[in-house]
């Protein structure tokens, strides 16, 4: 007999509210992402995701004039919470972005960076956990003969898995994705769509996206916002299928987006 | 386009033509006798070094300050009332006028009982170079998007490893146009130097001693009577613009490698 185990809770967010210069943006959000899982986050464009995300590795700090008030308890600690190690935090939560953003440096370097700020300065070291990271991202075999070229030499693709084996090189838990495959052609996205399809084995995957049917290929769970609100979130084929909320039915049927 | 580069072209035709007959080899490679400046032999290698001096010191001063003050006022204190009041502080002091700079470091030096001095007119030029560059770094810097140095603070870095790995590489083209600037500001100021630095005839061996400078060189050499001494001054000036061209190119090259590494 087949078991189903629940899977753990990694994240959980509690009454969460940001306020951008007056403006409420999220509106008491509270969510459960489960462990090793991935949980895609869906809704029209400027209904918070991007903040939502912001929030959980305290990203949101770099902007002025917010104000955030809630819990997001990450293995139990609560990441907004003043005192907490922001740094260790960012750590354990890698992040890819909508844009592929290398560093200015070289291949090499942009994969080592994390690595080299967190301690690992063993030349040999640094060498495997590149080549590594490179291999998981499946760019190694394209890089390896010019690891030394600057990182903007490469294709927009090819520079988004690169940051994709920057955000692994730190060994994170937690892989918070912003619409990581937006700026890409098919193709490229494609590829690192399947990687983190692979990579939800060892990783919490948190994925935002506005493609439903992006969404539904990789989701286990998905969580709608809509201006700012968390209506209705729930295993994937639920909430494609039998959504509860009038509002997710008509966004799902693309009545509006 | 044509107009700038027009520009640039008279000033050194003109310059060119009309110290042409005066340039030669000694003239590079000897220093000023008391009758140099009545037509006599000589040359203006004691102006010519000490230029070098006054602004590499200068510049190896500037740099150390300008460089950790643009990154904090970006990494640190972009949006605060502080960097704003810096910010507008520092564009009131790129335009104060270099005598002004002259006559308080010279103030300063009597205060100090040091003398018109190598040590004086570096301190001058300092002066002189810090608002130019901190204002070109600073806002080389400000133009960097933040969505880039998210990802290094995604990744767990601090301020510090951000502002000196993300930051300063970045902009390590508008660093360069900055120290630029300020060097040719500082290499073709006279009036600064006039009273700190002082000027000598022979290559000073002491901080502490007056030096000569290129631009005092054209200034006095053009306040003579005798025209083959102005014609001197001309071909003086045209070696001013040659070393400047020279450190623009120069420099352009040796960071071209560094720089291939940004992002665009």
């Amino acid at each position: 007999m087949k078991v189903e185990r629940l899977p753990k809770t990694h994240i959980s967010v509690e009454k969460l509210n940001v306020f951008y210069e007056g403006h409420h943006v999220l509106k008491d959000i509270t969510l459960e992402i489960p462990e090793k899982q991935i949980t895609v986050i869906i809704g029209p464009s400027g209904c918070g995701k991007t903040t939502l995300l912001k929030c959980l590795d305290r990203l949101i700090d770099l902007v002025d004039g917010v104000e955030v008030t809630g819990r997001v308890l990450f293995d139990g600690v609560d990441v907004l919470d003043k005192q907490v190690d922001v740094l260790n935090i960012r750590k354990r939560m890698g992040l890819i972005a909508q844009t592929p953003n290398p560093l200015p440096m070289s291949i090499y370097d942009n994969v080592a960076y994390g690595p080299r700020i967190h301690g690992t300065n063993n030349r040999r070291e640094l060498d495997q956990i590149v080549e590594r990271c490179l291999q998981v991202a499946s760019i190694w075999n394209e890089v390896r003969n010019r690891l030394d070229e600057p990182a903007s030499k490469l294709s927009a693709g090819q520079q988004q898995r690169l940051c994709l084996a920057r955000a692994l090189a730190v060994r994170p838990e937690v892989l918070l994705c912003d619409e990581p495959t937006s700026a890409l052609d098919p193709i490229s996205a494609g590829h690192i769509e399947r990687q983190l399809f692979a990579l939800k084995q060892d990783y919490t995957i948190v994925f935002v996206t506005h493609t439903l049917r992006q969404a539904r290929r990789l989701a286990d769970y998905v969580v709608f916002l809509y201006l700012g609100q968390l209506v209705e979130h729930g295993p994937t084929e639920t909430m494609f299928t039998q959504p509860n909320d009038p509002r997710t039915k008509a966004y799902i049927e693309g009545a509006f987006g | 386009m044509l107009i700038v580069l027009g520009s640039l072209v008279s000033v050194l035709v003109v310059v060119l033509f009309r110290g042409a007959p005066a340039l030669s080899v000694s003239m590079l490679t000897q220093t000023s006798t008391g009758g140099y400046y009545l037509g006599k032999e000589g040359g203006i290698l004691n102006a010519i070094v000490g230029s070098a001096y006054l602004v590499s010191g200068a510049t190896a001063i500037a740099v150390t300050i300008s460089l950790p003050t643009a990154l904090y006022l970006n990494e640190y204190a972009s949006r605060s009332k502080l960097a704003g009041f810096a910010r507008q502080s520092l564009d009131v002091l790129w335009s104060v006028p270099s005598i002004i700079y002259g006559v308080f470091g010279f103030t300063i030096m009597v205060y100090l009982g040091i003398g018109a001095s190598l040590l004086g007119g570096i301190m001058a030029l300092a002066l002189l170079e810090l608002p130019i560059m901190i204002r070109a770094m600073d806002e080389v810097m400000r133009m960097i998007p933040l969505k880039l140095r998210e990802s290094s603070y995604a990744l767990g870095a601090t301020k510090f490893e951000t502002a000196l790995n993300v930051t300063a590489r970045q902009a390590l083209p508008g660093i360069t146009m900055g120290v630029l600037l300020a060097v040719g500001r500082a290499i073709g100021d006279a009036a600064s130097i006039l009273f700190t630095a002082g000027y000598t005839d022979s290559i000073p061996r002491s901080l502490f001693g007056p030096v000569a400078s290129l631009p005092l060189a054209v200034f006095f050499q053009l306040g003579t009577p005798f025209p083959e001494v102005q014609q001197r001054a001309y071909a003086s000036g045209f070696i001013l613009l040659v070393i400047v061209l020279s450190l623009s190119i120069a420099s352009r090259l040796l960071t071209r490698r560094a720089t291939s590494y940004v992002i665009k």
